[in-house]
């Protein structure tokens, strides 16, 4: 009976397979295929093996370091010079000596206690001068928090920056952030977040939303750190720009640090741009000390990007000559001697400047009058800054929701009821008024 | 004498600029130190970080399964809470972990299934928003769904949390009342050095998964003669810190300080006093103190410095006017941070400084 019962269900079997290959299209694979050597499961198609060999960073060779320019600022391959016109130069480099004196003097001020907080960039010049010099204009930028000079770049300008910082009524943020948490909207700058790595997932969406618009020619950029590469927003937002092919930049700043900790507590491996290729991401690692370097990786990633409908990783390599903040003493955990050997052998200006030198469009009397010339704006605009009143404290209520709803209407009217009552307990000298 | 000149005026910025500070950074309240001693026995002046850190030192030395973890821990971490304890345990028991709060949580939670002493450290209160659905879904439940197969008890989460003066959006929020809905949680925050190291080390010991939020601003400004020796203080008990009877006044963390001038205030000049008490665990909380005292004075004011709505006064007020109905001469009164994100330059407006306090228990009062 079960013998029986058995060959019926072998017999139906065999009717429903002959079912199938009669109605598909697709040929039944032969037993004898399985003997190939490559699989075709649906989460991989790879050849099969016989021996059993586990893989790790070792299996790979690392990543190269594209580089441009040599540490004396020499072009390395003539083929790879970027044909960037004298003016652009100049204005690169003019915008790197603005950040560095932007940084002394506006990090000086917190230790005075004029602002409550900064975080330079020392180190990491030619990263946003190389980058932002590659992009369109147009091409949406959302950044993580230290740079400052693609803000720059793109034509904000000191005062603009230093309004954040003080939060004064002419802050476009209305003094709701900390200090260095710039954006502008006209000039395609998203507005700076202080939790880590949330804006990768954000770029990647804005991304794939400027694909959908007819004719796009832009994309978008997004910094991180390698600290922030650890969290798990950046495997999304890996996986999502590669899975739903976004145009978008994913620009990794590997300064070596994450406040105190180092690159090797951050990750085992072969850093960040290890991790695009295994995403199926076209990656690309540069010498983030060579404005040059960065300025070809990103210009052809933009192409690429935009050309193909798809991410390009770039891992920049650099050094945060720096402390992470004002907050931070990074003697604490690192040499001085560290701090030095980078800031010292493998600084971006001091190449950029080589070369430009090397070019003959740049001189010792230029560099003196671009440096008085950029401290004077910065210091001349802190004073300026600091005689503004800060926005009206309505505004601590505005903007929470498009309208503002009843309840936090009352509460504004409660707030004001109550600064009537109790005006001289409160600052309201530093404030606008009605 | 030329150097004499310079050292002179580098000392003279160094006061400008630590009266700057503290000008900032404790404009909205007077820290008041406990006088009371938890156990007898040598004490030693600490400041709220001095405690943690020997909380944690102390759990380090006795149980030696316990390991300190999160970002920058290695070096102390951010606040320097753990400062030394890598050098005196060794990399293996005090470490630095990538950058993933959500790791950290479920790290955390894997260690403590595991039958280790878990003491994750969470870098600011306004990044655990990640960890979230790890603390959640996994460290509240775990022992529920798995009909108390597992538990995850031997897990504290710290993170620092609350306004510092400057911390604008992200280094300032209050994020309690987020985790407060959650049954299987514990949180707790304290006042204080002597505060902080009796319920760290009973978090660490409690069965329960802990979240500890210590307010930042207390880590240097706050300091007591703190006992050296081993101590904890009762999870899930608030504590009176003043007697009175025209008012109970319910705080935690840095607002206890407020309520305790306000209630000064109040004595000095509207002549009533008040208890005061210090809700110090939040979850699950003390309502048989708070509803006693209630009861007793018949007018609470409530303050917290996260947002009005949804904040975890909505809980104390709601059980007030449940258990006290009738002993209620006023409605329960709540101040708290404004319905908004927490503003940078607003600051002083935002918090329910002593002045909006003082000014609901008068409104408390008059009623």
């Amino acid at each position: 009976m079960a013998l029986k019962a058995g060959a019926s269900v072998l017999r139906l079997t065999a009717l429903r397979s002959t079912a199938v290959r009669l109605l598909s299209t697709h040929t039944r694979p032969e037993v004898e295929q399985n003997k190939t050597k490559n699989a075709e499961f649906p989460g991989a198609k790879a050849p099969y093996v016989t021996e059993m060999k586990f893989l790790n960073e070792t299996s790979y060779d690392p990543i190269p370091i594209y580089r441009v320019l040599d540490n004396d600022g020499s072009v390395i391959e003539k083929r790879e010079e970027p044909s960037i016109d004298k003016d652009e130069l100049i204005n690169m480099y003019k915008t790197m000596v603005q950040i560095t004196q932007l940084d002394k003097i506006l990090y000086e001020s917190q230790r005075q206690g004029r602002i409550s907080f900064y975080m330079t960039n020392y180190g990491e010049e030619g990263i946003h001068i190389g980058s932002a010099a590659a992009l369109d204009p147009r091409d949406l930028v959302f950044s993580q928090y230290r740079e400052v000079g693609v803000f720059l770049y793109r034509g904000v300008t000191v005062t603009e920056l230093i309004n954040q910082c003080y939060g004064n009524h002419e802050d476009s943020g209305k003094g709701r952030s900390m200090p260095i948490h710039y954006g502008d909207k006209q000039r395609n700058l998203v507005t700076i977040s202080s939790p880590l790595g949330t804006q990768i997932p954000q770029a990647v969406g804005a991304a794939y939303a400027l694909k959908r618009q007819p004719d796009n020619d832009r994309c978008v950029i997004c910094y991180f750190g390698d600290g922030a590469a650890s969290e798990g927003d950046a495997y999304a937002a890996f996986n999502f720009a590669a899975t739903l092919d976004c145009p978008v930049i994913l620009f990794c700043r590997n300064n070596g640090y994450a406040i105190s900790t180092p690159t090797s507590e951050q990750y085992k491996g072969d850093g960040i741009a290890a991790r695009g290729p295994s995403l199926g991401i076209n990656t690309v690692r540069v010498d983030g000390t060579d404005t040059l370097a960065v300025y070809n990786a990103v210009k052809q990633a933009r192409e690429f990007a935009i050309a193909n409908n798809k991410p390009v990783l770039i891992e920049a390599m650099s050094y945060r000559v720096g402390h992470h903040s004002t907050s931070d003493d990074s003697t604490a955990y690192r040499s001085v001697e560290e701090i030095q050997k980078w800031a010292n052998d493998e600084s971006p200006l001091l190449k950029f400047k080589l070369y430009l030198e090397s070019k003959g469009i740049w001189s010792e009397d230029a560099e003196k009058a671009t440096l008085k010339e950029s401290r004077d704006r910065v210091v001349r605009t802190m004073q300026d800054a600091e005689k503004k009143k800060l926005p009206h404290w309505k505004e601590m209520f505005e903007d929470v929701y498009y309208d503002m709803p009843p309840r936090i209407q009352k509460q504004m009217q409660q707030m004001g009821e109550h600064l009537k009552k109790y005006p001289d307990k409160y600052p309201l000298d530093k404030f606008q008024t009605d | 004498m030329a150097s004499l000149v310079t050292k002179k005026s580098l000392f003279v910025r160094l006061v400008k600029n630590v009266n700057d500070c503290t000008k900032r950074l404790s404009s909205h309240f007077i820290y008041y130190p406990d006088d009371g001693k938890p156990v007898e026995g040598e004490t030693t002046k600490m400041n709220m970080m001095q405690a943690i850190n020997n909380a944690m030192d102390l759990t380090l030395k006795t149980d030696p399964t316990a390991v300190v973890f999160g970002e920058d821990v290695a070096f102390g971490g951010v606040f320097r809470c753990a400062l030394g304890l890598q050098e005196k345990y060794g990399k293996e028991r005090v470490f630095n972990t990538p950058l993933c709060e959500q790791g950290i949580a479920g790290f955390g939670i894997g260690l403590a299934t595991a039958g280790a002493t878990a003491i994750a450290e969470i870098q600011f209160a306004d990044y655990i928003f990640p960890a979230f659905d790890q603390i959640i879904n996994e460290a509240a439940k775990i022992r529920y769904r798995s009909g108390g197969l597992f538990d995850c008890g031997a897990l504290t989460i710290r993170t620092p949390c609350s306004a510092v003066g400057h911390g604008g959006l992200y280094h300032s929020q209050s994020p309690e009342a987020f985790f407060a809905h959650v049954p299987g949680l514990r949180i707790v925050v304290p006042r204080g050095p002597i505060t902080a190291k009796g319920l760290l080390l009973s978090c660490i010991r409690e069965r329960d998964p802990c979240l500890f939020l210590e307010p930042k601003i207390l880590y240097r400004s706050a300091s007591e003669e703190v006992p050296v020796e081993d101590y904890t203080l009762p999870l899930g008990k608030a504590e009176v810190l003043r007697q009175g009877d025209a008012a109970t006044l319910i705080g935690w963390g840095t607002q206890v300080h407020v309520l305790l001038e306000v209630a000064q205030m109040a004595d000095e000049q509207l002549g009533v006093k008040c208890d005061v008490i210090d809700l110090q665990s939040i979850l699950p909380w003390d309502e048989d103190t708070v509803c006693n005292s209630v009861k007793k004075t018949g007018r609470c004011v409530i303050a917290h410095e996260a947002p009005l709505t949804s904040g975890f006064g909505a809980e104390l007020a709601a059980t007030i006017q449940e258990e006290c109905f009738l002993h209620l001469e006023a409605p329960v009164s709540r101040v708290a941070g404004w319905d908004a994100p927490f503003p940078h330059v607003f600051e002083p407006l935002y918090l329910p400084d002593k002045w909006r306090c003082l000014q609901a228990l008068k409104d408390t009062l008059d009623y």
